[in-house]
């Protein structure tokens, strides 16, 4: 008995206090309740929230490892203190000199995303009257993957205590809101400070600081340079997809990106429709740009679209952020279509509104965030349609009957 | 000619306890007691006083709203105790019965008699009760014409009473219910058994017969109607239980009400899960102390399924309909971590360190603890894996709950009934109460477009 006895003890005495919920959500956290059924079905599944969000967050950690290992990896590398990786297990890549820088920069992102998002949901609980719920846990851990490595702690709060108020409380909570939080987080500190989000410096970690010094090291992403049309030198294929590049923290690694994705499916917890569909959809996007566009000698070398534009269409998958964004974001049971049909509309839009963003956003080549926030959007007008298509068919036997 | 039926989508769910065939005659029970919320939506008007005596068979209340509907007596004895609620609500009315049992006698009925005559019969004597209707899932209206009858004869819930089982040598009676409700309809008298059983119910005449194979809720009488003739605006559908024809057959061959019916005593919490033979409406407390649970256990006695049933004190009592009384633990303990540890002796419709898929053979001893805290609705496209009619269950689950009525319509809300939201109600993340939500959205609609 012990802690057990004492916390439902504290918890019975203090049951009309209103910080109740705040103690609530730590003893959840250690205890599954006592609460019984009441009606209803006498019996329940295994499973409740609490469960289903921490195998999202299970089928992170291995993106969240390897971000941490290559944000030490790209600061050393741009240095040229070490050398290349030699692939996904090269001897300069797995090094603790990497996990250290790594941690000291990662680890932090993470301590203020969790310590920011978690506070704003307490407070809105105790002000509520509810439980404090669930969804921030995933939430709290995507945000650190997608931001810049060298982005300041206080533009990190300021955007999670945004996302997590406008995207999220304001609907009521989670499973209401409209847009996915991480990605309202990540558009607010993209319009909120476009020139450090799309600089070229951010993405390695230093480069900021010694940008217009002598050991001035670029920060550039795959993706920035392929909009200027230049590449980075360097960079095979392979290393595009075991994840030894710049870019945001944890979606670099494609390796690891479709291992969780696996895991994800496997568990039933991800949606399979959602991600293939998107990946089918970037891919169809990509054909039509190299074949149909590029093949056909619509557009030449002189044209500022045609870097991105004459990417193989393949290769879509594994430079930029379209992986990590099918699998971790697009998925996201409450902002995506909720109808199996609708999830096969949604996530090929997706795809293919990602690539289109990328190939024609200068300024910025990355569409995939923009993307998801905008079919979030059109997700409740996908599946009114969808169900329309039951609607029908149930009208349509009153009349087959009537007539 | 028997069509089958074949459903992919649903979650048998396999308990500890299933009772074993062999009938025993329960413990004669002196307390027996009618309670009018059985009877959904129905307001009874008392007709015998406390203190009187009734026969089995006559009529203790009748409806409100349709006076030549009775309910009766289950046995013949005294009225010892009318209970009641807020605003004089009647809660139960309790019966100690005579030990010589009495019968009020209807006389044996003519079986070739037309619609009207039936009707005024099975309304009189107390039948009628057993005849309920969808929409709505109420006690059918007696001036509506169904467009088909239907009757399960395939319990698939978990722990259900074996219908082959419970109905064996009950042919006659079967039949007699058969031809006469036959008459009551425009359509066939739809009947489903399970596919590889031995049920006295498929060798009736005047039936049409499927056989459904396949997950719970192949046997919901739900699934049966989706599957074969769904409701449709403005059309009526019966369906009845397949242990109440029994009842009702008896009537009408011996001019009896017979309230006997063979109820099974299942559970993990139960030491010999066996069959009974005893009567609607008797206490149970004299059938689960006798080898069945601990005096002082901590269980859940539960009148019905788990999944639909209702919860009984342990001095309670036999709801009117159901034919199976389940045991199982209370659940009411905190687990250490249970949130995200590998969870090996509970089922899960995922796999999310849960192993419920390794093991689908696997009899699990579930409690009642809810295994997290009541959510909004979250996770999308669990509910369709084990929802096999052709209906959206989140959406109409939505529209209940903002009280849409022309969407509730639309989305298929004539053709439902509670139970058909069991099973997603037993997987729901969110831990939401979606049997709750679907009556109350039905007891909308019955009150705005009746």
């Amino acid at each position: 008995m012990g802690l057990k006895q004492n916390l439902h003890n504290f918890k019975v005495k203090n049951q009309d206090k209103k910080w109740i919920p705040a103690f609530n959500a730590l003893f959840t956290f250690l205890y599954t309740p006592n609460e019984t059924t009441h009606g209803g079905t006498h019996i329940k599944a295994a499973d409740d929230l609490k469960r289903t969000m921490n195998t999202v967050i299970i089928a992170l950690i291995p993106c969240l490892i390897f971000g941490i290992f290559n944000a030490g990896y790209q600061h050393y590398l741009a240095l040229g203190e070490i050398e290349a990786s030699n692939g996904f297990l090269g001897s300069t890549f797995w090094t603790l000199d990497n996990l250290i820088i790594g941690a000291w920069t990662v680890l932090p992102l993470v301590a203020v995303s969790y310590g920011v998002g978690l506070a704003v949901e307490f407070v809105f609980a105790v002000i509520k009257g509810h439980e404090v719920e669930e969804g921030y846990l995933v939430t709290g851990m995507l945000v650190p993957l997608i931001v810049p490595i060298d982005i300041p702690l206080w533009m990190l709060s300021v955007a999670v205590i945004f996302g997590v108020v406008i995207g999220k409380e304001v609907f009521g909570g989670t499973g209401m809101n409209i847009l996915n939080p991480a990605l309202t987080i990540r558009a607010f500190l993209f319009f909120a400070y476009p020139t450090w989000m799309s600089g070229d410096k951010v993405w390695v970690h230093g480069a900021v600081e010694r940008a217009g010094t002598p050991d001035a090291i670029s920060g550039e992403t795959l993706l920035g340079a392929y909009a200027q049309n230049t590449e980075l030198a360097g960079i095979g294929y392979w290393d595009m997809f075991w994840g030894l590049i710049p870019g945001s923290v944890g979606e670099t690694s494609k390796f690891l990106i479709i291992i969780g994705a696996l895991f994800l499916i496997f568990t039933k917890i991800g949606s399979w429709r959602i991600m293939l569909s998107t990946v089918i959809g970037a891919l169809v996007m990509g054909l039509i740009f190299e074949y149909g566009v590029v093949g056909t000698g619509l557009i030449d070398e002189s044209s500022k679209f045609y870097g991105l534009m004459s990417v193989p269409f393949w290769q879509h998958l594994i430079i930029g952020s379209i992986l990590f964004g099918a699998v971790y974001m697009a998925t996201d049971p409450v902002t995506a279509s909720q109808t199996n049909k609708g999830k096969w509309i949604y996530g090929f839009l997706i795809g293919f509104i990602s690539i289109m963003i990328r190939v024609f956003n200068p300024a910025y080549p990355e569409g995939v965030f923009l993307a998801i926030l905008l079919m979030n959007v059109f997700a409740p007008t996908i599946d009114h349609y969808v169900v329309q298509g039951n609607v029908k068919r149930r009208l349509k036997r009153l009349k087959v009957k009537a007539a | 000619m028997s069509k089958d039926i074949r459903i992919k989508k649903g979650l048998d769910i396999k308990l500890v306890g299933e009772a074993e065939k062999t009938t025993e005659n329960a413990i004669v029970s002196n307390f027996y007691s009618v309670q009018p919320e059985d009877f959904h939506s129905i307001i009874p008007k008392l007709v015998s006083k406390e203190g009187s005596h009734v026969k089995a068979g006559e009529t203790l209340f009748y409806n409100k709203d349709n006076e030549s509907m009775k309910f009766v007596s289950p046995v013949s004895g005294k009225i010892s105790e009318v209970k009641r609620g807020e605003r004089r609500r009647i809660l139960a009315i309790k019966i100690t019965a005579d030990k010589e049992q009495t019968y009020l006698d209807h006389g044996k009925f003519n079986l070739d008699s037309d619609a009207e005559t039936i009707k005024t019969h099975l309304l009189e004597s107390g039948c009628w009760t057993f005849i309920k209707q969808r929409p709505y899932d109420v006690i059918a209206k007696p001036d509506s014409e169904p467009k088909g009858i239907f009757i399960s004869g395939y319990a698939s819930a978990p722990l259900a009473a074996d219908l082959d089982y419970v109905l064996a040598g009950k042919e006659a009676e079967l039949q007699a219910a058969v031809n006469v409700l036959s008459k009551l309809t425009s359509g066939d008298v739809h009947v489903s058994v399970g596919k590889s059983s031995n049920s006295p119910l498929s060798n009736l005449e005047n039936i049409t017969l499927h056989k459904v194979s396949g997950p719970h809720p192949s046997g919901n009488v739900g699934t049966l109607i989706n599957k074969v003739d769904p409701v449709n605006k403005g059309e009526t559908v019966w369906t009845i239980n397949a242990q109440d024809l029994v009842i009702i057959g008896e009537l009408l061959l011996t001019g009896k009400f017979n309230a006997e019916r063979i109820v099974a005593l299942a559970g993990s919490s139960v030491q010999k899960p066996r069959y009974f033979k005893t009567k609607i409406g008797s206490e149970v407390a004299t059938m689960i102390y006798d080898n069945g649970v601990e005096k002082d256990g901590n269980d859940r006695i539960i009148s019905g399924n788990v999944l639909t049933g209702k919860r009984v004190a342990p001095d309670g009592y036999l709801d009117y309909y159901s034919n199976v009384l389940t045991v199982i633990p209370e659940g009411d303990d905190y687990e250490f971590f249970g949130w995200n540890k590998p969870v090996f002796d509970k089922i899960s419709p995922s796999r999310a360190l849960t192993f419920s898929w390794l093991t689908p053979k696997k009899k699990y001893d579930l409690d009642t603890n809810t295994n997290g805290e009541h959510r909004a609705f979250v996770i999308t496209g669990s509910y369709e894996e084990v929802f096999p009619l052709d209906i959206y269950p989140l959406q109409i689950l939505k529209a209940c709950m903002y009280k849409d009525l022309d969407e509730m319509e639309v989305l298929g809300m004539y053709e439902v009934a509670p139970e058909d939201f069991a099973l997603t109600e037993f997987i729901c993340v969110s831990k939401q109460p979606h049997q709750k939500i679907i009556r109350e959205g039905l007891d909308v609609m019955l009150q705005e477009i009746g």
